[in-house]
């Protein structure tokens, strides 16, 4: 890996810091989690609410279900040269009640994952530019519940 | 008061990679169910088509296009864009005017020439979009479909085997079905020789991209009753419900799920809820059904569908199959066809596929695919941005 400077692959979507956690919204009336954030109108049948504050997302959660990449995507993915196939985790937050995708660290296979897995988030690279890295989240088995690697 | 309409003719152009213009398939199928109805073009006095869009033209893969083909003749027009549940909107609008008394007569048309290589969102910079944004990620479709095959795996047990007998089955039922794409009988072992795409999906787990189109010819139970065909099939219902807030499965091309944190808000399932719809509407259970047409985009999903229309309890569609009970012969038997499997998909015409398949088996006309004495069967599908459809066709 160069030492070029780290920038967020999507500008305000996560926090940079040791302890990464994503950056969703949550509707000031009806308590509604969004992730992407929503700040226009609360897509809640019930709520009409146009308030929104940003809210930081739980950092860990369980697997929901689980897959990889074994093919190239095609653009704007942008990939390693040689393509190196990646694990990818859809993972359920209790407190927000939903579930995000990413991708899963690099390391880990299918084969060590399970549903009802405990996950963390952390920034891994996503691709590299001429300027900086992009980093992005991904999930990782949380310690000392069998994710070996 | 009858909220029923007969279907009085199909017809289909073959699915394959033709490479030809989407209006001469949509054409062959509109003219072959034309023939089977036994009526003149001129009678049909309302043309709904099922929409695509492609290189920009939203109005071009559209019902007038195939209005003008098969030569203007003054009828009213409709088109309708429901991605893979198009063709089921297009026939919603027909039956909506022929329940009105505004016409007595449609034809329902939908044809699709699909692009090579992968679908992938236009370029640029552009976060704000769900789909761009899931590509950058690495999210792609198969990435969906693998997601929903393993939870099987890990929740109910399901194996690769199962996956695979999803493959040989429908490939089996396909290699006698004429107008299907794919009609060699593969095996087990062919299937576990394919590349793995997404884990646990390989290459033959997963429906292709095709050309092709379906039409119907529908009518009022009057018209119908007139011209000798009283006894016509006939559409019992047709959901096209949107999903309820909130998504309790991540869709493609979300990158999350609804969120069901908000008190009184609980999550649901949205195939599960598809087929609710059109089962009241028709007054009848899943009890009922004898053969049902269902969008296997891939080999394990065929498994959720069938758990999603209630033709099994939940967590034991892979033990039906095991058992042969999902083969035509056996006490369910879905996607008679081939499915996607032998088809592959050609959005805008896949649903009245579905439904011209349920016509001809409840005729009794198709031969070595024929599931015996067949007198309801119900069609799913579901595609992008909350789109999807249940329609039950009974006699």
């Amino acid at each position: 890996m160069s030492n070029k400077p780290l920038a967020p692959a999507i500008e305000g979507w996560f926090t940079l810091d040791d302890q990464p956690q994503l950056i969703g919204s949550q509707c000031c009336a009806c308590s509604t989690y969004f992730f992407p954030k929503q700040s226009r109108y609360c897509k809640n049948p019930d709520c009409d609410s146009t308030e929104f504050r940003e809210v930081p997302l739980s950092r860990t959660g369980r697997i929901w279900s689980y897959t990889n990449a074994c093919y190239q995507p095609p653009a704007p993915f942008v990939a390693a040269e040689p393509f190196e196939p990646y694990t990818i985790a859809a993972v359920t937050l209790e407190e927000e009640q939903m579930t995000v995708l990413g991708q899963v660290v690099t390391g880990v296979a299918v084969t060590d994952l399970k549903v009802g897995m405990e996950m963390e988030l952390v920034l891994e690279p996503l691709h590299e530019t001429e300027e900086d890295i992009k980093m992005t989240w991904k999930w990782r088995p949380l310690a000392n519940q069998g994710g070996q690697h | 008061m009858s909220n029923e309409i007969a279907i009085i003719g199909a017809g289909m152009h073959p699915w394959g990679k033709w490479g030809h213009n989407f209006v001469e398939y949509g054409v062959a199928a509109a003219r072959e169910a034309l023939a089977d109805a036994g009526i003149h073009w001129r009678e049909v006095k309302f043309v709904s088509g099922g929409a695509t869009v492609r290189c920009g033209y939203p109005g071009y893969v559209a019902g007038a296009t195939f209005a003008q083909a098969l030569g203007w003749q003054g009828c009213e027009v409709n088109t309708s864009y429901a991605a893979c549940a198009s063709g089921s909107q297009a026939l919603a609008a027909a039956r909506n005017k022929i329940l009105a008394g505004e016409c007595e007569v449609a034809l329902v048309v939908g044809a699709d020439t699909t692009p090579k290589g992968f679908l992938a969102p236009a370029g640029g910079y552009r976060p704000e979009d769900p789909d761009w944004l899931r590509f950058y990620l690495g999210i792609t479709n198969p990435t969906y479909f693998a997601l929903y095959a393993r939870r099987r795996m890990d929740v109910y047990g399901d194996t690769l085997e199962d996956f695979a007998a999803v493959k040989v089955k429908n490939s089996l039922i396909g290699s006698k079905n004429p107008r299907a794409r794919y009609r060699k009988c593969f095996t087990a072992e062919d299937v576990a020789a394919s590349a793995m795409v997404a884990d646990p999906l390989r290459l033959m787990d997963i429906c292709a991209t095709s050309d092709g189109g379906a039409a119907l010819i529908v009518c009022s139970l009057d018209y119908a009753r007139r011209i000798g065909k009283g006894d016509a099939p006939r559409v019992a219902a047709i959901s096209t419900v949107t999903p309820s807030f909130a998504s309790a499965v991540v869709e493609m091309p979300d990158i999350a799920t609804d969120s069901a944190a908000a008190a009184g808000i609980e999550a649901h399932s949205f195939r599960a809820a598809l087929p609710v719809k059109a089962y009241e509407e028709a007054g009848i259970g899943p009890e009922d059904v004898d053969v049902a047409e269902v969008y296997d985009l891939s080999t394990a999903l065929e498994l959720d569908w069938i758990e999603d229309l209630q033709l099994t309890p939940r967590g034991e569609a892979a033990q039906w199959l095991r058992r042969g009970d999902t083969a035509v012969g056996g006490k369910m038997p879905v996607n008679p066809s081939g499915g996607l499997a032998c088809f592959g998909e050609a959005v805008p015409a896949q649903a009245l596929a579905q439904v011209c398949e349920l016509t001809w088996q409840l005729r009794g006309m198709c031969g070595d695919r024929q599931v015996e004495g067949a007198r309801v069967g119900i069609t799913a599908n579901q595609g992008l941005f909350g789109h999807g459809s249940s329609v039950i066709v009974k006699r």
